[in-house]
């Protein structure tokens, strides 16, 4: 039988038979399917299963505890939605001081050369720990003594080194013909940076940037630790005092709920991405 | 009166000697040709006149003046002399119309309207008006390179450097290309064009010049140049257009 869609011959730039395209995914589908049941009827009939669910999987304690870790999802997203605007504007800055040239800027070149050199050799939990406690501790007069703060500022300093170097390598990725073009055009530094090549950089790390952000908004559990009651803190609270692991089952739940869309978006960011610069060399 | 004076140019790349002792002399109103082999120095030359590489030792003056002195104001210089390139270098994130106002509204302070009144004047010039607010990659490269030339226009220019702009296009759009430089020339403006279309060089060219390993070897009017070169050089350069069918 030949099979007449117009779209898979447009696509495939020839006819398919029915059986070549559809017996593929009816294979692929009913062995995925067939190995879940298979697991699950494993998992169901094992012994400790009800320990298991209990432990891991009990409603009652989920719904019990979900205002107060859905409360805490809610500091994460909200560190991470401000850490992100100030990261892409802090890497940004970063990565155009070190991108200056000429002796007048060479300190300001220094600066963010060490500054990338260190934020990004330390682990962030550590600068986390550093910070959020360590700068508290200080009693600074006019500082802010809260450790959320402190913790935020840790992860955006961390944060900010890498995206500077993305940024940078956006920079780099800018053709040399657009700088001449710039010059002849009489175009200064700082306007060459304007109007040249931090658009044209910027669009091209747009989906490393994307990869950056699904990174740090888990990352921002890290803040638990400073004993910030965000989703982590709340569930692991709960699991401390019942030896119940279920609300941290909850705040997983959230986390995904959140990062996999955001996966997905970089996903077709990046798939678009590629489909323009293949536009452009052919 | 000289647009373009360079005297005893000499440049090197780290210990390459690439521009040996150039002296070249463009009139007002002339259209030079410059040819040669593949890193000849074509291109370097050519960046030297407006700057955009440093030489060594001699002088470039436009004008009279050198750009180096310190009455040359450098934005005249980029106000002056404009320059296309082989690759367009269009800026992709911006529209045609906002590449060519960019330099007259940013650099030289022009109002928005009075910048955009005359590239829509240039565009039609060069019938590509329609394209006023199409970006660079929807553009064929025949078109970009049209509109290369008018953004290297935009400034009211009063010298043009040309390098190799036909290099990069398919055979039936050189054409167009080419029309543009020679209706430039009927309206006197001074260029200086690397090129290896020799029977565009024959076209356009008051004088050709060859280079060979950073010197100028032959200097005459085109006829003579093309027909019956003196230097050995010359003609082997040219032998060889030929049988690769290009003059
Ligand atoms: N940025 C650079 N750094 C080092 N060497 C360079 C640089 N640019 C050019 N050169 C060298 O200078 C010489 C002249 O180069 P140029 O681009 O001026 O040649 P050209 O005559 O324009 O050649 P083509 O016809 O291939 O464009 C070449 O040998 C090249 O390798
Ligand atoms: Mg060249």
């Amino acid at each position: 039988m030949i099979f007449k869609g117009t779209r898979s011959r447009k696509r495939t730039g020839r006819t398919l038979r029915m059986r070549d395209r559809v017996l593929p995914h009816l294979i692929s589908t009913a062995t995925v399917l067939g190995a879940v049941l298979i697991f699950r009827a494993l998992i169901l009939r094992a012994e400790q299963w009800p320990r298991i669910k209990a432990q891991f999987f009990n409603l009652d304690v989920i719904i019990e505890v979900f205002p107060k870790v859905l409360h805490g999802f809610g500091i994460n997203m909200s560190v991470w939605g401000i850490a992100l605007v100030v990261i892409a504007v802090w890497a940004l800055v970063l990565a155009i001081l070190r991108s200056l040239t000429g002796p007048w800027f060479a300190p300001l070149k220094v600066f963010s050369i060490v500054y990338i050199d260190l934020l990004r050799g330390l682990p962030s939990l550590l600068l986390v720990l550093l910070f959020g406690f360590g700068m508290p501790a200080l009693q600074i007069p006019g500082l802010p003594k809260s450790s959320l703060f402190w913790g935020a500022i840790a992860m955006i300093s961390s944060y900010s080194a890498y995206a500077a170097e993305v940024y940078r390598s956006g920079m780099d990725s800018v053709h040399d013909g657009q700088r001449a073009a710039a010059k002849a055009l009489g175009l200064n530094q700082g306007q060459t940076l304007r109007y040249a090549i931090l658009p044209q950089a910027i669009r091209n790390v747009f989906p490393s940037l994307l990869n950056l952000a699904v990174a740090l908004q888990k990352d921002v559990a890290l803040l638990s630790v400073l004993g910030i009651r965000d989703a982590v803190r709340e569930a692991q609270i709960y699991t401390a005092r019942t030896f119940n692991y279920s609300t941290l089952i909850a705040a997983a739940a959230l986390f995904l709920a959140a990062t996999i869309p955001l996966a997905r978006l970089t996903d077709y960011v990046t798939k678009k991405d590629r489909e323009r610069r293949l536009q452009r060399t052919t | 009166m000289h647009k373009i004076e360079i005297e005893n140019l000499t440049k090197y790349f780290g210990d390459k000697l690439v521009l040996d002792n150039i002296d070249l002399k463009v009139r007002e109103h002339e259209v030079v040709c410059l040819i040669g082999a593949s890193g000849s120095g074509k291109s370097t030359l050519l960046r030297c006149v407006n700057d955009l590489v440093p030489f060594d030792s001699g002088i470039v003056k436009i004008n009279g003046l050198s750009i180096h002195s310190p009455e040359f104001p450098v934005r005249d210089l980029y106000k002056r002399v404009g320059i296309v390139f082989q690759a367009y270098n269009l800026f992709p994130t911006m529209t045609v119309l906002d590449n060519i106002t960019l330099a007259p509204r940013k650099v030289h302070q022009i109002k928005k309207e009075e910048s955009e009144a005359y590239a829509y004047e240039l565009l039609a010039l060069f019938g590509l008006e329609c394209f006023a607010n199409s970006y660079p990659e929807q553009l064929s490269g025949g078109q970009q390179q049209r509109v290369a030339i008018i953004r290297a226009m935009a400034t009211r220019p009063e010298i043009l450097l040309l390098d190799e702009v036909t290099a990069a296009l398919d055979p039936e759009l050189i054409g167009d290309v080419l029309s543009v430089i020679k209706s430039l020339k009927k309206q006197g403006m001074t260029m200086l064009i690397v090129t290896h279309e020799m029977g565009f060089a024959r076209d356009v060219a008051d004088r050709i010049c060859f280079l060979d390993g950073g010197r100028i070897l032959e200097e005459a009017p085109p006829a003579k140049l093309l027909s019956e070169p003196e230097n050995p050089r010359t003609r082997q350069f040219l032998q060889r257009i030929i049988e690769a069918g290009r003059l």
